[in-house]
């Protein structure tokens, strides 16, 4: 991938935006450290770091929804003058041109793109609404820049990449300055992103400045111009796009060396898992299958790629055993599954890593030891005549929050106090401690930052040496890359055979995720395309 | 403006002190409406307490108050524990007492030590159908429990009251709808001479304290906590939520049948309409202001006892209405309700306002 090539001029004049010395405190916690940062007309900037980093405080600041307990925030006003934006007022800083676009987007499903984009800047007391003016306005924004969209459609018919040219239609037609995009790819597939990509830098051309909020290093060192990091809530570093590279960034979110997750190869074993022409039809598309194949051996790690939404869910679901196939077989170790309860497949050796480890993951009112020993009450070791063992349970917990480096006050301590890389680090302790035969790991990485992703990725890799084999739902390109050994593309209920990773085209996967190919290779891995870069 | 902050992790000292708090603040509050009665409000206090603790026989009427309001506090507390709303403990009350009434008025007898326990199974098995009921409509088909427990109390005091006439009339009550009276054997003996406070009251203590064993030290009790905290992560994990659910509502519903056999085989020895005024209500005021604690549920039932029976005596006394006492018992519970958000919010009150 190459990098931005221009760098827009960089004259005082330009300045648009400036914060200065942006300090804010929440009781000890520092979340906010003296933050410098400024935006140029025609600048992208990239605000990378990990999750508690800061980011988000400091948007929140931007955008007047905190208050800065030290520092200031400078907008240059229309006429080049600039002018500190009052402190705490949301209206403000939208009067001053400051416009977001957020993760989850903010429109109304029911109504026309167009409907979404002109809501709340019309007048309320008119009897006939006068909307030429506002398409054409909107005719010569979508020629300028390539944001391309049917703003008659209601919005619940367009997909996730048009939803997000609308949101970014929005901002631009109430005149927005600067832009301020939280991680704007996490929804989409490549091809979308790198679309998107292009708007952004036609965008920054006609003098847009951008702020972009991300995670993924790959993308970030593709569109921005300047990236600064964050950790910790103070700024660590800030350098041109063109003189960072994946590593050097990495580390400085980190703060240390991270170490590169790297398969060896190895043979896999025989099947642990098949799944024969299951169906699962619950109605919509997110929660169901249609016929689908996919097995996974012992000391494999099986991909499966896909846009969020796609049935995804729905096989996650079958394999943590709280849901049966309509139709269709689903054997473990070449024995056919008759009962599909949660408890019997936990018990069975099959780990479960939940997607939303915060809502299905973790009992946030008990305490971390009864969070990593929930699966296992019922077993006689943690168990006495119905009477809980506190003594086992509790070894077992110091035993994990010492292998597993779970950062928490104790094991006694309410497990909601965790933080989310440290909640993953419970749950995989409590399913990876029983050396598992299968690993379900959906979404295992998402959110996390860059070191306990590394971790994530360490413990399932070590899994596999031990030869269990897992099953990886991802919307990581990167991640899926890295890390499997064969990928298997699931697109509306429907799964591709599995192909393996080094055969692999990137934008190829792309477009199978976007349901444009169904199965383009031969299950035995003869390979037509180039093998893939992987990052 | 105003902003709230969530606390991370309140201390024991808010946790403990908050309900203490405000039951105080309530009781101070009380004055407000004892002053617009123009009563002498230092008399009223002073009346108040002696009311509920002055002497053997006072103190015996607020004990015998407090045994169903512990037994319907802790149906409550188990129910709302696991996310059970549990609204029916009025009813599972009435129909744990018809049941000891219908096996422990003379259909059978023996020695004590089997009557009594016969009656308290009767009126638990009882108590608990009631609630299982609602719990099977609700994990099955979704029907809300909030609605169909305290719908079924309606139906349950009508039932009551047509068996009343029918059934279980007694032919000896010259035409008062109440049943036979509860056989000596069956009935829970008093705990001191010439008063009414029975052994009701230590079987309520006992299980108050079985409870909170259960609940933090057993399988069964975990995976209460774990359905009522997070019911996905618990199922996730591999813990039935059905077969939890129902575990809980035989246990509410068998603690609130098991106030209805301790209220007819302890305080009244007979069946009627007027069995109860609303202690499976008062159950819930009981549990909230325990904080669905079960060792709570002692103190707050002894409170609320304690403000019922002194508020009534002491109107009695200076002629203002008893109705101070629910008065009394609805402030302690917004204090606590107030409380409760405190302690798990900060609030900050910033000066500088925002413009609009």
């Amino acid at each position: 991938m190459s990098s931005a090539a221009h760098t827009p001029s960089e004259t005082s004049q330009d300045l648009l935006l400036s914060l200065a010395g942006v300090t804010k405190r929440f009781g000890s916690l520092v979340a906010n450290d003296a933050i410098d940062l400024t935006v140029h007309k025609g600048e992208i900037v990239a605000l990378l770091g990990e999750n508690g980093a800061g980011k988000t405080t400091l948007m929140n600041i931007l955008f007047g929804h905190y208050v800065a307990d030290e520092g200031t925030v400078t907008v240059a006003g229309r006429d080049g003058n600039l002018e500190q934006l009052e402190p705490g007022a949301p209206q403000a800083a939208l009067d001053a041109g400051i416009g977001m676009v957020h993760q989850h987007f903010t429109l109304a499903e029911n109504l026309t793109g167009l409907d979404n984009i002109v809501l709340g800047t019309e007048p309320i007391f008119r009897l006939r609404r006068d909307r030429s003016s506002a398409r054409a306005k909107l005719g010569e924004l979508m020629a300028g820049s390539g944001l391309n969209v049917d703003l008659d459609q209601p919005v619940y018919k367009l997909t996730v990449g048009e939803k997000q040219r609308v949101e970014i239609l929005k901002a631009l037609y109430r005149n927005a300055r600067l832009l301020v995009l939280d991680e704007p790819t996490a929804v989409l597939t490549p091809q979308e992103a790198d679309s998107l990509f292009a708007i952004l830098r036609k965008l920054a051309a006609t003098g847009l400045a951008v702020i972009i909020i991300a995670h993924k290093l790959a993308e970030v060192l593709a569109v921005s111009h300047r990236i600064a990091v964050l950790r910790g809530g103070a700024k660590v570093g800030e350098l041109k796009t063109s003189d960072a590279n994946h590593k050097s960034i990495a580390e400085l979110m980190v703060g240390r060396e991270v170490p590169a997750s790297r398969r060896t190869p190895r043979a896999p074993g025989k099947p642990v898992i098949t799944l024969a022409d299951v169906t699962i039809d619950r109605g919509d598309s997110r929660r169901s299958l249609h016929g689908v194949n996919v097995t996974a051996r012992e000391g494999e790690i099986l991909g499966i790629a896909g846009v969020s939404g796609n049935g995804q869910a729905a096989l996650a679901q079958l394999i943590a055993g709280l849901d049966k196939p309509d139709s269709g077989t689903v054997e473990i170790f070449g024995e056919k599954v008759t009962k599909f309860d949660a408890h019997t497949f936990a018990q069975n050796g099959i780990a479960r890593i939940p997607e939303d480890r915060h809502h299905d993951g973790m009992v946030g009112s008990m305490t971390v030891a009864e969070n990593i020993a929930i699966e296992d009450v019922r077993s006689a070791e943690y168990q006495k005549l119905g009477f809980l063992d506190f003594e086992a349970i509790r070894k077992r917990a110091e035993h994990a929050i010492a292998d597993y480096d779970v950062r928490c006050p104790g094991p006694d301590a309410p497990a909601r106090l965790l933080s989310g890389g440290n909640i993953q680090k419970l749950i995989l302790a409590r399913v990876l401690e029983k050396s598992p035969k299968l690993i379900l790991a959906n979404q295992p990485s998402r959110g996390l930052d860059v070191g306990a992703q590394s971790e994530v990725h360490r413990r399932l890799l070590e899994a596999r040496e031990s030869g269990a084999a897992i099953i990886l739902i991802s919307e990581d390109l990167d991640e899926l890359l890295t890390i499997s050994d064969q990928i298997a593309v699931i697109h509306a209920g429907h799964i591709t055979p599995a192909m393996p990773t080094d055969s692999i085209d990137r934008s190829e996967l792309g477009l199978m995720m976007a349901g444009q190919k169904a199965a383009p290779h031969a299950p035995d891995g003869t390979t037509t395309t180039k093998p893939g870069e992987t990052a | 403006m105003i902003r709230f902050e969530p606390r991370s992790n309140p201390g024991p000292l808010l946790v403990y002190g908050v309900p203490v708090l405000a039951a105080t603040i309530a009781i101070l509050l009380a004055a407000i409406p004892l002053a617009l009665a123009g009563a002498p409000i230092i008399e009223a206090y002073g009346l108040m307490i002696s009311g509920a603790f002055g002497s053997v026989f006072s103190t015996s009427e607020m004990l015998t108050r407090a045994t169903p309001l512990i037994l319907t506090g802790l149906a409550a507390a188990i129910a709302f524990r696991a996310k059970l709303w549990n609204i029916g403990a009025e009813g599972q009350l009435y129909m744990g007492a018809m049941a000891a009434v219908a096996v422990g008025s003379g259909v059978i007898d023996g020695p004590s030590w089997v009557m009594i326990p016969v009656v308290i199974i009767a009126g638990m098995a009882a108590g608990a159908l009631m609630l299982i009921g609602p719990t099977l409509l609700k994990t099955r088909l979704g029907v809300d429990e909030v609605v169909t427990t305290l719908l079924l109390n309606f139906i349950v005091l009508l039932f009551v009251q047509m068996m009343l006439e029918g059934a279980l009339k007694d032919p000896m009550s010259m035409g008062w709808p109440q049943s036979e009276p509860v056989i000596d054997s069956a009935a829970f003996p008093a705990l001191l001479e010439r008063m009414r406070v029975h052994i009701g009251l230590i079987i309520a203590l006992v299980s108050a304290v079985a409870l909170a064993i259960f609940v933090k030290r057993t399988i069964w009790g975990f995976e209460i906590r774990a359905v009522g905290e997070n019911a996905a992560a618990a199922k996730f994990s591999g813990i039935s939520v059905t077969k939890t659910m129902i575990l809980v509502a035989a246990l509410s519903g068998g603690l609130a049948g098991l106030a209805g056999v301790s209220e007819v085989a302890g305080t009244r020895g007979y069946l009627a309409t007027d069995l109860s005024p609303g202690y499976g209500y008062a159950g819930i005021v009981v549990a909230m202001l325990a904080r669905l604690s079960p060792i709570g549920v002692i103190a707050s039932a002894l409170f609320v006892a304690s403000v019922f029976v002194g508020a009534d005596s002491m109107s009695r006394a200076i002629g203002v209405s008893s109705y101070l006492a629910d008065l009394i018992v609805a402030m302690a519970l917004l204090c606590v309700l107030i409380g409760g958000f405190l302690t798990r919010f900060k609030v900050h009150f910033d000066r500088k306002s925002v413009h609009g």
